[in-house]
């Protein structure tokens, strides 16, 4: 039998799912062993229960400080940013998408100009960002419009086009106003599309936002792990590496829910 | 002054003529059949009377009015696909035949179920009751193409334009189609055009066939001339128009 005519059935392809997590774990575990044993005082590699123990000991125990719990401030602090600049960007990418992609003359006027403007590196602006903005919440923000702000408008632009003229002639011929083709015929078709870009787009929507917390910040995920950098603290810099993955694996699995839940006419390729 | 004129028509592309000196006639209430031989303009020609084009040279008047600029009200349209909105269930269709020329595009309130009960009329007379909130993805090629029609119907269209409709549909689902064409020409009497690549339905539905060709023949230079309407058949009465003239002359007279 062929190779590509062998399908696993379902407990070996959950078997084959979970496989790769378990080989790292192992392997972090081994390595980790291997270290602490010639070095009890080895920082490098904590052993699991340890980063366990640090993991608990984060999300349960205040600061001794203020006695807050950082680890969900730091949580809260970095899912506003990156709301907050996820949504005007795609907000603003939908409108202008809508635009280009409908209007011969808007796609004229802006097309190019989007499409060099997405070539500036956003991480070089990060310093003018923090000039003219301050180094509070709205520089962040704003950095994380500007990383992908570009891309939606380019990718929700093309998506328009991709709509089959002979839907846009057949809206014409039953009396649409471009508004009510916008509204009606381009919008709704562009929604599975538009969770679908900004899906893509988390994964440079959170390296923005982790890179300016790094450099200015006094609370967030990324400041954290940047802070204990210092001290070698590797058992809260795993902790916090596994739960921006988990953070960011929920969003997408629920646009990915939401996607099919209320678009269930678009359920090809997504 | 005929319910379609097509007046002195020509339609370029960058230099390359593809319509040349194209003139007819149409009266209301005629289904017209559209053929020639592929890349001849019949696609071309479909879409000047649809004004998704604008000719060359020459014009194209519907019902006494001025050339249209832009696809409008008038002309209803049915291609090969994408003739109906994915993101639509089958009733939302054929309500957005008369509702997308609201200012937004929908009806609101007492109206909304009126259009509502009417969109479920037309879905009976086109046997797509049982589907009406499936969406159009879930249903064959022969329903979606019903679908269209009916959503074009639902617009009171002066001209329906209809571009090679049954080309992707089975033999089986194409009879049923005609069927359904028929009755509801019938029913209507709306002015058809038709582009299609099969004679034998061109003559089975249309009261005229037009064949669109080209007239004169650059061997060197095959681009070099547009094509345009070389014949103008009658095709009432399975194409033998006058048989029944025959028929009432002395030979069957019996009083």
């Amino acid at each position: 039998m062929r190779l590509i005519n062998i399908k696993p059935a379902r407990p070996l392809a959950m078997a084959l799912t979970l496989l790769p997590f378990v080989l790292v774990f192992v392997a972090y575990a081994i390595g980790s062993d291997i270290r602490l044993s010639a070095n009890p005082q080895d920082k490098l590699l904590p052993a699991p229960g340890t980063v366990w123990d640090t993991m608990v000991r984060l999300v349960s125990e205040g600061d001794r400080r203020t006695g807050r719990i950082l680890f969900w401030h730091d949580t809260w602090a970095s899912l506003q940013r990156l709301a907050i600049g996820v949504g005007i960007s795609a907000s603003i990418g939908l409108v202008f998408g809508l635009l280009i992609g409908l209007l011969p003359l808007v796609r004229s006027f802006l097309a190019q100009f989007v499409a060099v403007l997405s070539m500036i590196p956003p991480l070089a602006l990060l310093p003018i960002l923090f000039i003219v903005f301050g180094l509070g919440e709205l520089s962040k923000v704003v950095l994380i419009v500007v990383g992908t702000l570009p891309f939606l408008i380019r990718d929700l632009s093309q998506r328009v086009i991709e709509v089959p003229h002979e839907l846009l002639v057949k809206a014409q011929t039953l009396g649409a106003s471009s508004w009510v083709i916008a509204i009606r015929v381009a919008l709704p078709q562009l929604m599975p599309r538009l969770i679908q870009a900004v899906r893509l787009s988390l994964g440079p929507a959170w390296l923005f936002l982790i890179a300016a917390e790094a450099i200015a910040s006094d609370l967030g995920l990324g400041y954290r792990i940047f802070l204990v950098r210092r001290y070698l603290a590797m058992d809260v810099i795993l902790t916090y590496v596994i739960w921006i993955t988990v953070l960011a694996f929920l969003i997408d699995w629920g646009l990915r829910w939401t996607s099919r839940r209320f678009f269930p006419w678009a359920q090809e390729g997504l | 002054m005929s319910f379609v004129t097509v007046r002195n028509v020509f339609q370029t592309y960058d230099r390359r003529p593809i319509l040349e000196r194209v003139n007819v006639e149409v009266e209301e209430g005629q289904f017209i059949s559209v053929v020639g031989a592929s890349g001849c303009g019949k696609s071309t020609f479909l879409r000047l009377l649809l004004a998704q084009e604008l000719p060359t040279k020459g014009s194209v008047h519907i019902a006494g009015a001025p050339p249209a600029t832009e696809p409008g009200l008038d002309r209803g349209v049915v291609f090969q696909r994408y003739s109906v909105f994915p993101h639509m269930t089958v009733r939302e269709n054929v309500i957005a035949g008369e509702s997308l020329r609201k200012p937004w595009g929908r009806f609101f309130g007492a109206e909304r179920k009126a259009a509502q009960v009417r969109a479920d009329e037309t879905l009976a007379r086109c046997g797509l009751d049982h589907v009406a909130d499936t969406y159009p993805a879930t249903l064959s090629g022969g329903m979606q193409q019903r679908l269209a029609i009916g959503q074009a119907l639902a617009a009171r269209p002066r001209v329906l334009l209809l571009d090679e409709p049954f080309g992707a549909l089975d033999p089986g689902t194409r009879l049923s189609m005609h069927a359904f064409l028929t009755d509801l020409q019938a029913e209507i009497g709306m002015t058809v055009f038709m582009v299609t690549h099969d004679l034998h339905e061109a003559f089975k539905l249309g009261d005229r066939v037009l064949v669109f060709d080209k007239p004169r023949w650059d061997p060197d230079e095959p681009n070099a001339y547009g094509a345009t309407i070389t014949y103008d058949f009658d095709a009432r009465d399975g194409g033998i128009p006058f048989q029944d003239l025959e028929e009432n002359t002395h030979v069957l007279r019996t009083q």
